[in-house]
């Protein structure tokens, strides 16, 4: 059985101008100890997803369909009895600016015990010890110093530490990373992702890496889904979608990065803008910007296809031959085409 | 642009900005956020600017413009300095800036078009209002802006259109410099390389001449035919683009390069990362000597001492280190 599987999660946002479908129908299983990266643009439903497992969504935002499976149990509409066991302790998160996962008004030392002391049985001082041990484990030098200061007396790649430190203290089996790097510099970033790689090997965690930096997912992620608009357009591992991308937008995204081969050379951007989420077309939410899209892509969605066993992708251009000479025809209103 | 002339359209020499900083009730401190930084500019090149925030490369670009003015030093465009306010006035009607962030940088109360004219307005550059129209249709379109638009107010577009409105409005005063100053930062990777390519047909079009300031070392490297590296108001290193990467010399440029998560997994798990210790120490308190001393492998008693100072090492490399031949 595998650690998390979801199943047509569906998480949309009720605002005054309609629904937001910001996650639309997305399946993925995680298995124990693995690194699976989800890249994708601003407002593709890569946060939202995490924060779907998490239930720690906008008073507007709702999970509206779907199921998230943890080590077989239910999570949607589980209550928040049981989240509350499921966060910090099972499942844990770090955000992207390390400032708004500290409370300014507390020591380190405070934060971290917290969790420490809501979900493990120890007592203060063993829960300070653990929090110390944390903190040398994040190779944060003077622990027992640190855990009297407050965050802003820390720099931004020791406050990230810290809060991994946080995130790990209860040993969790899950760590969500929603861009854990980004606001900070390449050598400081550099430092983090080996920290928690090492981490990661060291304690056996499955890691959720959310980022748009295909550079990071490509260091660190055994597999990588890449989303569009809430919807996966592709999955597997990191090197079929980095060498053998088999979606329109995933082999856009990776003409749209400079890279050794493209210095002094144009870049092939993808045309247009992302698509507005208030009003989804019927198809593939792709299909108004690719540049291969056909009849059927503008009607109907691409079911997730199975390529290999460690590929999917949901992209019509995948079966074009069975389309054209008629062997396929993907749906009953199609049929008179 | 290997047929550039070798004359510089900007020199800057020994360049110095220091904000005062308070620390007690009586009590300033200077922050050097550039401490004598000394490079040129040649016509039709773009160099890029890289270093971790704080490093002081927005300080320059600012400065280079007189949007600061500079504690120190001199700032020489096309051959003649600027120093007067009269002097700036008509420098500001050949170099212009671009800005990180497309939703501050826009004044959300003025159309796009009066955005695009202001500087037009400031200048005095039309003589009847059907010019000023006529110009800001036409800098639309350069920049593939719809041009039925003109009358729409900022919040109205994304931020990928945003940004190009600011690079329209900085392209007003038919400006031969333009400092860049993180442009696609804030941008989505596939807008992101819209707005790279657009830089360079315009470049190709009009001309132009980049300062382009950005983290993003992958981006820089794209765009730059030289790079220079900031760390801690310094310039560390400064070469063409190719160089940097390949062989970057200075013990700072090697971490940072090395620290560029690559878009490929094969090279990412081949590669061998030259680990950097420890954060980047406050300007307010920066070491004697080097500043890259504290965080340094091969640093000696020296650096302590000695401020290394910024030499040709070789044709066209040039890099600010005591032991730079001894550890290459």
């Amino acid at each position: 059985m595998a650690l998390l599987e979801i199943n047509d999660l569906r998480t949309s946002f009720f605002t005054d101008a309609g629904e937001v479908k910001a996650v639309n129908g997305i399946s993925f299983q995680l298995d124990h100890g693995k690194v699976l990266g989800i890249v994708g643009e601003s407002g593709s439903g890569k946060s939202v997803t995490a924060y779907s497992i998490m239930q720690i969504l906008a008073s507007t935002g709702k999970i509206v369909g779907g199921s998230i499976k943890l080590d077989g149990q239910e999570l949607v509409n589980a209550g928040e009895k049981t989240m509350r066991k499921v966060r910090g302790n099972k499942v844990s998160i770090i955000f992207q600016d390390p400032m708004t996962s500290l409370n300014p008004t507390h020591t380190i030392g405070h934060q971290i015990m917290e969790s420490i002391l809501l979900h493990t049985g120890r007592n203060k001082k063993q829960a300070y010890e653990r929090a110390v041990e944390m903190l040398r484990l994040v190779n944060i030098n003077e622990p027992e110093k640190r855990m009297k200061q407050y965050p802003h007396e820390l720099s931004g790649g020791m406050r990230q530490r810290v809060v991994i430190a946080m995130a790990l203290a209860c040993e969790p089996d899950i760590l969500i990373a929603d861009e854990p790097t980004t606001a900070l510099d390449v050598t400081i970033q550099a430092q983090i992702l080996d920290l928690m790689s090492s981490l990661q090997k060291e304690l056996g965690m499955a890691i959720i890496m959310i980022t748009h930096d295909l550079g990071v997912v490509a260091q660190m992620c055994d597999e990588v889904i890449v989303m569009y608009a809430g919807s996966i357009c592709e999955q597997g591992t990191a090197d079929e979608i980095f060498y053998n991308p088999r979606h329109e937008y995933t082999k856009g995204l990776m003409r749209s990065i400079p890279t050794a081969g493209t210095f002094g050379q144009r870049l092939s951007p993808i045309a247009g803008t992302p698509i507005d989420l208030l009003n989804l077309p019927a198809g593939c939410p792709f299909a108004p910007r690719c540049d291969a899209a056909m009849k059927i892509c503008i009607k109907q969605k691409a079911d997730r296809m199975i390529l290999n066993d460690c590929h999917y992708a949901a992209c019509w251009l995948n079966v074009k031959d069975k389309i054209e000479s008629g062997e396929l025809s993907p749906a009953k209103e199609d049929s008179n085409e | 642009m290997s047929e550039m002339t070798r004359k510089p359209l900007v020199e800057v020499k020994d360049l110095k900005k220091y904000f005062d900083i308070n620390v007690g009730m009586f009590k300033t401190l200077p922050l050097k956020a550039v401490d004598g930084v000394s490079f040129d500019i040649y016509r039709g090149e773009t160099v890029g600017l890289v270093g971790e925030s704080g490093c002081g490369k927005t300080t320059v670009g600012r400065t280079l413009l007189h949007l600061y003015t500079p504690t120190s030093g001199q700032i020489i465009y096309d051959g003649k300095e600027i120093k007067t306010s009269a002097d700036i006035h008509e420098f500001r009607k050949k170099a212009t800036m671009v800005f990180q962030d497309p939703y501050s940088s826009l004044n959300p109360r003025m159309t796009v078009s009066d955005i695009i004219a202001e500087p037009l307005d400031i200048h005095k550059m039309y003589s009847s209002p059907e010019e000023r129209r006529q110009k800001v249709l036409e800098l639309m379109e350069h920049v593939g802006l719809n041009s039925e638009h003109a009358s729409r107010y900022a919040h109205e577009f994304s931020g990928g259109q945003r940004q190009r409105i600011g690079i329209a409005r900085s392209l007003a005063v038919n400006p031969e410099f333009i400092v860049c100053d993180e442009p696609v930062s804030a941008l989505d990777v596939s807008i992101q390389a819209q707005v790279i390519n657009m830089f360079g047909e315009l470049q190709d079009k009009l001309g132009l001449t980049y300062l382009f300031i950005a983290h993003d070392l992958l981006v820089v490297r794209h765009i730059s035919s030289r790079i220079a590296v900031m760390y801690l108001g310094k310039m560390v290193e400064l070469t063409s683009a190719a160089e940097i990467y390949e062989r970057p010399l200075h013990p700072y440029s090697k971490a940072l390069m090395s620290a560029v998560p690559m878009p490929d997994p094969k090279i990412a798990r081949e590669s061998h990362r030259i680990p950097l210790s420890g954060d980047i120490p406050s300007p307010l308190h920066a070491p004697s000597g080097c500043p890259f001393r504290t965080r340094c492998a091969y640093a000696c008693e020296r650096c302590a001492m000695e401020v290394p100072e910024f030499r040709e090492i070789e044709k066209d490399h040039f890099v600010a280190c005591h032991r730079v031949e001894e550890i290459n």
